[in-house]
C-alpha cells in the first residue's frame, strides 16, 4: 500500500538545541514523510503517547545534554509496556561510541552522530522498518 | 483480543491504528467500521478554522482542557498542509498541546492534507467515525487556514468556530471570499491585542447585512495564550448546539454531510474500480496521446474510460 | 577615502588587469568554483581594490579604538594594555568537581571563571524534580540552594575573580546566591564583578531554557539592571547572545542583526521601566560566536561595534560614550566541531581564535577537540586554553591593534555585513519589534532556512567539512572521554533532602510567600529573591513561586 511513512521527531529531556532535530524533520519530509513534531522537554510518557495515537512508524529522539542513556530506554521500555514494539526507535545527538553498544540493547536501534547525513538517516529508516 | 474489541474497550493503539487503515483506504478497515457504526452515539463535532497564525491549536487545547473538567471524553484531529512537492508533511500541532497526550480521555492525531482531491475531507470524515466509535463525546477538528479545502473539512462539523486576530488583512480577505457564512461561531484571538474591538465592529456589521436568518453567530473576544474568554467560548458552542438540536437543524445538518460523503465514497470507488482497469491496459496513457494528437476528442475518450465500468 | 582621479585610474588598470591577465589565466586555468562565498553566503570577489570602500570616510567609519564608532576597537590600546580575558566554560557534576576544576584552570593561568549550570538549574528545576530525572550534573554543574553556591566558590576569593554565569531565565536567583556567598565571605556587593548571561530573547529564539512568558522575563530582567546599577556597579547584568542564535544555523549577519535587534528590545524594556539609558548601558555586554570564515568573523566584529555605537547614539541618544561601546565575550563555534578525527578542531578553533582576536574581543573561550563527542576532558581543556595562550604569547598579533584595518577585502565585508543586519533590524521593527518577530515565527524560521541549506550543501559537498565529506578514514570508537558518575544525580538529591530538614522551615515559607505577594505588585523583586536564597529556599521553590504567579512560557515552532 502507497502510504506515506509517518515519524514523530521529538526532544526527550530539558536540552534546547533542536537544530538537529528541525533540520531531520525537514529533510524527513522532503523525503515525503510525514513527520509529527512534538517540541522540546517531552517526557518519555508524553513521546511515547504521541506515538501511539499518531500510530507512528518511527519515534526519532534527539538529546544534546547527555541524558540518553536515561531517557532512550525509557522511551523504548514503555512502548513495549504499550505493545507497540513495532515502532522504529532511533536516536541521535552528542552520544559517546562507548554508550552506543548499551543503547543498541536496549533496543535504540540505531544512533546518529554529528556529521550524519540526513540521507544516512533517510535511508536507515526506509531500510529498517518494522512494518 | 481483536481490534474491535479493542477499540471498544479504549484502547487507543486500536483506535490510531484503524484512523491509519481508513487514512489509507484499506479495505479492510471499511469492514470493520461497517461492523462498528452501530455502536457509535454521535458525537458532536466542532470545527476550529481561520488563518495561520490566528492561534487555533491553543484554542483548542484551551476548549478541551474546559470540556475534560466537565468529564467529557476528546478526540482532536489536527490537519497540517502535505508539501505538494514531497508528499511529505510537518504536523506541528501537537506542541500546543502536550500536556494533553497523557490525559486517558484524549485522543489527538495530525493529519496531512496528503495530495488526492476531496482526500483529506474523506480521511478526515473516518478519523470522525473511529472517534466516536471510541467513545468521544467531543471531536474537534483543527484546520489548516481558510482555503476552499478547509471549507470543505470544516463543512463536516456540526459548529464551525472561525478563529480570527485583530489586525490582521488575512481576515479582511477570507469576509470577502464568503468564508464567513461557514462560520457558527467568531472567535476573536489574542484580543489582548490592540484592534480587537475594530475587527469585532467589523465582523457584526457584516452579520448585519444577513439580519434575516433565524441564528445569528455570536462574536467573542478571547486570549487563549491567557486562558481568557475560554469559558465564554464554550457556551456560545453549546448554545449553537442546542439551536442546532431544538430547531431540527442538527439531523439536517448530518443528513447533508452523510449525503456529501456517500457521493465522495461512491465517487472514489468508482474511480478506483476504473482506474484499476484503465491502467492495467495502460489505456489512459494511450487515450490522453490520442487527444493530444487531435486523433480523438476528451468526450468520447471519457466514454471508452467509462464503458470499463460496465465490462 | 581616495582620490577621484585615482579611483579611475585604479577602475581602468582594473579593467585592463581582468583582461590582459585574468581571463586569459582562466582560460587556460578555470577557477575552483563558478561563484566564491563566504559561509554566510555573501559573495566573494576575486580581488578587492580601493574601488569596494571608495565610499567609505576614514574618520567616520573607522575612526580610532576608543572613539566613536569603534570600528577598530573599544579601548585606546586593546591588546598592547592588557590581553582579552581567557574564560574557559566549566562546570559538571556537582559543585565539589566542579570547584576542583575551576582551582586547577587558575592554576593554569585562566584569568576568569565561567560557571556551566546543568539543565535543571537552567530551568529552574531542583535535582529531585522528576522532570530532572537523567540531567543532575550533565551539561554543568547542579546547584539546587545557596548551600551549593557556597561549595562551588568555597577557597575561591570572590573580589578577585571575575565570574561569568550562563545563566538566563533564573539568573536573578543565581546573582542573589553569588551576591550571598560573597557576604558570607565578607565582600561587600560592590566588589563583586562578572556577568550573567541574563538573555532570555535569545532562550525563545534560538536555546530553550525559557521558564517564564516574554513580559514577565522582561520585568526580571529590567528589575536586574535597576538593582545591579545601584547595589553591583561592576556587574555586567547581561550578555546578549548571537552565540546561539549561530549554532542554531544562522549566519553571520543574522547572528549580529537578531542579536543587535535583542539588544535594542533590552534597552526599549529598561527605558520603558523609567531608566536612563546612560544609568544601564554600559554594563550591557554581548557575546559573539566565532566560526570559521576568518575575515567574515572579523569583519561581523567590526560592524557589530560600528552597527551598536550607532543604534545607541542615534536610536537611544545615549550621551554617555560607554554606553555606545560594544563590548564582548567570544566562544568558538561548537557547531564546527567534527565527531569525526575529533585532533582536526583543534586547527578549527585556532582559526576561530584568530578571528576573535583580529576582532577585538574582550573575553574568549574556546572549545575543546572532543565536544562533538562529550564533555571535554581536562587535557582537552588544556590544549583549548593553550591555544589562546600561544596566539597571546607568541604570534604577535596581539601588538597591534585592528591589524586588519584597512584592508580592501575587510572594509567591503564590515560595510556589507553592517548592510544586511540593517535591513533585518528594519524588517523586525517593521514587524513590530523582537517579541512579535518571535511569536510569529519570523526569526527562528530565517534561522532555520540557513541551517538547513547549509546542511544540505554538506550533503551536496559543495561545503566541505575535513573529515566529514572529505578525507574521510576509517576510526575506532574514542575512548577516554569524560563521562559524569550517574551517582551525582543521587548524591544531590540526599544534599537536598537533608537541606530541606536542617534549614528552618519557616523562615523559608515566609520568604516565599513575600515573594510570590511581591511577584504580582510592580516592585522589584531582586530584594525578595535574595532574602528567599538566604534562607535556603531551592531554586526549584523560588522558581515555582514565580511559575505559580507569572505562568510559563509555551514554545511558538514554526518548520
Amino acid at each position: 500500500m502507497d502510504r506515506p511513512i509517518r515519524v514523530l521527531v521529538a526532544k526527550p529531556g530539558l536540552d534546547g538545541h533542536d537544530r538537529g532535530a528541525k533540520v531531520v524533520a525537514r529533510a524527513l519530509r522532503d523525503a515525503g514523510m510525514e513527520v509529527i513534531y512534538t517540541g522540546l522537554r517531552q517526557t518519555p510518557e508524553q513521546i511515547v503517547a504521541a506515538a501511539i495515537q499518531e500510530d507512528v512508524d518511527v519515534v526519532a529522539m534527539s538529546i544534546l545534554s547527555g541524558a540518553h542513556n536515561h531517557l532512550f530506554p525509557k522511551v523504548v521500555n514503555l512502548l513495549r509496556g504499550e505493545g507497540a514494539d513495532d515502532i522504529l526507535v532511533i536516536g541521535g545527538g552528542v552520544i559517546p561510541d562507548d554508550d552506543i553498544p548499551g543503547l543498541k540493547d536496549a533496543g535504540i536501534e540505531a544512533i546518529f552522530t554529528p556529521g550524519t547525513a540526513t540521507s544516512d538517516i533517510i535511508y536507515f529508516i526506509n531500510n529498517n522498518l518494522k512494518r | 483480543m481483536n481490534i474491535e474489541e479493542r477499540l471498544l474497550a479504549g484502547d487507543k493503539r486500536a483506535c490510531a491504528r484503524l484512523i491509519s487503515m481508513l487514512e489509507n483506504n484499506d479495505r479492510e478497515a471499511f469492514e470493520l467500521v461497517k461492523k462498528l457504526y452501530y455502536k457509535s452515539k454521535g458525537a458532536y463535532v466542532i470545527g476550529i478554522t481561520g488563518s495561520p497564525g490566528s492561534g487555533k491549536s491553543t484554542l483548542t487545547d484551551k476548549l478541551t482542557k474546559v470540556l475534560r473538567k466537565a468529564n467529557k471524553k476528546v478526540g482532536i484531529i489536527a490537519i497540517d498542509p502535505t508539501s505538494p512537492f514531497s508528499g511529505g508533511a510537518i504536523l506541528g500541532d501537537r506542541i500546543r498541546m502536550n500536556d494533553l497526550s497523557l490525559d486517558k480521555d484524549v485522543f489527538i492525531r495530525s493529519m496531512g492534507t496528503r495530495g488526492s482531491l476531496g482526500g483529506i475531507s474523506k480521511a478526515t470524515r473516518g478519523a470522525v467515525r473511529v472517534l466516536d466509535i471510541f467513545g468521544c463525546d467531543y471531536i474537534f477538528i483543527e484546520t489548516v487556514g481558510v482555503g476552499q479545502s478547509e471549507i470543505d473539512i470544516v463543512k463536516t462539523a456540526d459548529t464551525v468556530v472561525m478563529v480570527m486576530v485583530p489586525n490582521m488583512g488575512d481576515d479582511i480577505q477570507a469576509i470577502k471570499a464568503g468564508t464567513m457564512e461557514i462560520a457558527d461561531v467568531f472567535a476573536i484571538n489574542k484580543s489582548d491585542l490592540d484592534g480587537a474591538d475594530k475587527t469585532k465592529l467589523e465582523l457584526e456589521m457584516n452579520l448585519d447585512l444577513n439580519e434575516e436568518k433565524s441564528y445569528r453567530p455570536p462574536v467573542l473576544k478571547v486570549a487563549a495564550g491567557k486562558n481568557q474568554g475560554i469559558e465564554e467560548l464554550i457556551m456560545s458552542i453549546m448554545k449553537h448546539k442546542r439551536y442546532l438540536e431544538e430547531s431540527g437543524e442538527l439531523k439536517n445538518r448530518r443528513i447533508r454531510n452523510n449525503k456529501q460523503e456517500l457521493i465522495e465514497l461512491t465517487q472514489d470507488e468508482l474511480i478506483r474500480i476504473i482506474m484499476e482497469k484503465a491502467v492495467e491496459k495502460d489505456l489512459l496513457d494511450k487515450l490522453a496521446k490520442e487527444v493530444t494528437e487531435k486523433n480523438l476528442d476528451p468526450y468520447t475518450a471519457k466514454d471508452t474510460i467509462v464503458n470499463l465500468i460496465r465490462s | 577615502m581616495f582620490d577621484e582621479r585615482k579611483l579611475d585610474g585604479i577602475k581602468s588598470s582594473l579593467n585592463k588587469w581582468k583582461k590582459n591577465n585574468v581571463e586569459k589565466a582562466i582560460s587556460e586555468f578555470p577557477e575552483r568554483k563558478g561563484k566564491f562565498t563566504t559561509t554566510s553566503n555573501i559573495e566573494v570577489k576575486r580581488l578587492y581594490t580601493p574601488l569596494d570602500i571608495a565610499e567609505m570616510d576614514y574618520e567616520e567609519d573607522l575612526g580610532y579604538p576608543g572613539q566613536y564608532p569603534y570600528t577598530r576597537g573599544v579601548q585606546p590600546t586593546m591588546y598592547r594594555g592588557r590581553l582579552w580575558t581567557m574564560r574557559q566554560y566549566a562546570g559538571f557534576g556537582n559543585a565539589e568537581e566542579s570547584n576542583r576544576r575551576y582551582k586547577y584552570l587558575l592554576e593554569q593561568g585562566q584569568t576568569g571563571l565561567s560557571i556551566a549550570f546543568d539543565l535543571p538549574t537552567q530551568i529552574g528545576y531542583d535535582s529531585d524534580d522528576a522532570l530532572s530525572e537523567g540531567e543532575v550534573g550533565k551539561v554543568g554543574v547542579a546547584i539546587d540552594s545557596l548551600k551549593d553556591m557556597e561549595t562551588l566558590f568555597d577557597g575561591i576569593p570572590l573580589e578577585k575573580v571575575s565570574t561569568s554565569m550562563t545563566i538566563n531565565a533564573p539568573a536573578s536567583v543565581l546573582l542573589a546566591m553569588y551576591i550571598a556567598v560573597g557576604e558570607k565571605q565578607g565582600i561587600s556587593p560592590d566588589k563583586l564583578r562578572g556577568t550573567i548571561q541574563n538573555d532570555i530573547l535569545k532562550e525563545y529564539i534560538a536555546r530553550g531554557t525559557y521558564i517564564f512568558p516574554p513580559e514577565q522575563s522582561m520585568r526580571l530582567i529590567t528589575n536586574i539592571f535597576e538593582y545591579c546599577s545601584k547595589e553591583v556597579p561592576w556587574w555586567n547584568t547581561i550578555s546578549i547572545s548571537g552565540y546561539h542564535i549561530r549554532e542554531a544555523g544562522s549566519t553571520a549577519s543574522q547572528e549580529l542583526a537578531f542579536t543587535l535587534a535583542d539588544g535594542i528590545a533590552y534597552v526599549e524594556a529598561a527605558i520603558k521601566a523609567g531608566l536612563d539609558v546612560d544609568d544601564f548601558a554600559p554594563r550591557l555586554s554581548f557575546f559573539f560566536n566565532s566560526h570559521n570564515d576568518l575575515f567574515e568573523e572579523v569583519a561581523k566584529f567590526r560592524a557589530a561595534r560600528r552597527l551598536w555605537a550607532r543604534i545607541m547614539k542615534e536610536r537611544f541618544k545615549a550621551k554617555n560614550p560607554k554606553s555606545m561601546q560594544l563590548k564582548f565575550h567570544t566562544q568558538t563555534a561548537g557547531s564546527t566541531l567534527t565527531a569525526q578525527q575529533p585532533d582536526n578542531n583543534i586547527i578549527r578553533v585556532a582559526i576561530q581564535t584568530l578571528a576573535a582576536i583580529l576582532g577585538g574581543t574582550q573575553s574568549l573561550h574556546t572549545n575543546s577537540r572532543d565536544e562533538a563527542l562529550a564533555l571535554p576532558t581536562e587535557d582537552s581543556v588544556r590544549i583549548a586554553l593553550r591555544t589562546q595562550q600561544i596566539f597571546g604569547y607568541e604570534s604577535g598579533v596581539t601588538e597591534t591593534i585592528d591589524p586588519l584595518g584597512g584592508s580592501f577585502y575587510v572594509e567591503s565585508l564590515t560595510n556589507e555585513i553592517e548592510d544586511q543586519a540593517v535591513k533585518y533590524i528594519e524588517t523586525i521593527d517593521a514587524l513590530g519589534g523582537v517579541s512579535k518577530a518571535i511569536e510569529n515565527g519570523y526569526i527562528q524560521k530565517e534561522i532555520q532556512n540557513a541551517a538547513y541549506k547549509y546542511q544540505m550543501e554538506v550533503e551536496a559537498k559543495e561545503q566541505v567539512l575535513i573529515g566529514v565529506n572529505k578525507f574521510i578514514v576509517e576510526e575506532e570508537a574514542k575512548k577516554d572521554l569524560l563521562k559524569v558518575d550517574p551517582q551525582v544525580e543521587l548524591k544531590q538529591r540526599e544534599k537536598l533532602a537533608k537541606l530541606k530538614a536542617e534549614r528552618d522551615n519557616i523562615k523559608v515559607d515566609s520568604s516565599l510567600e513575600l515573594l510570590k505577594e511581591k511577584a504580582s505588585t510592580d516592585e522589584n523583586l531582586m530584594p525578595y529573591i535574595l532574602e528567599a536564597v538566604k534562607s535556603y529556599a531551592s531554586l526549584g521553590e523560588i522558581c515555582n513561586v514565580l511559575r505559580e504567579v507569572f505562568g510559563e512560557y509555551e514554545q511558538s515552532v514554526i518548520l
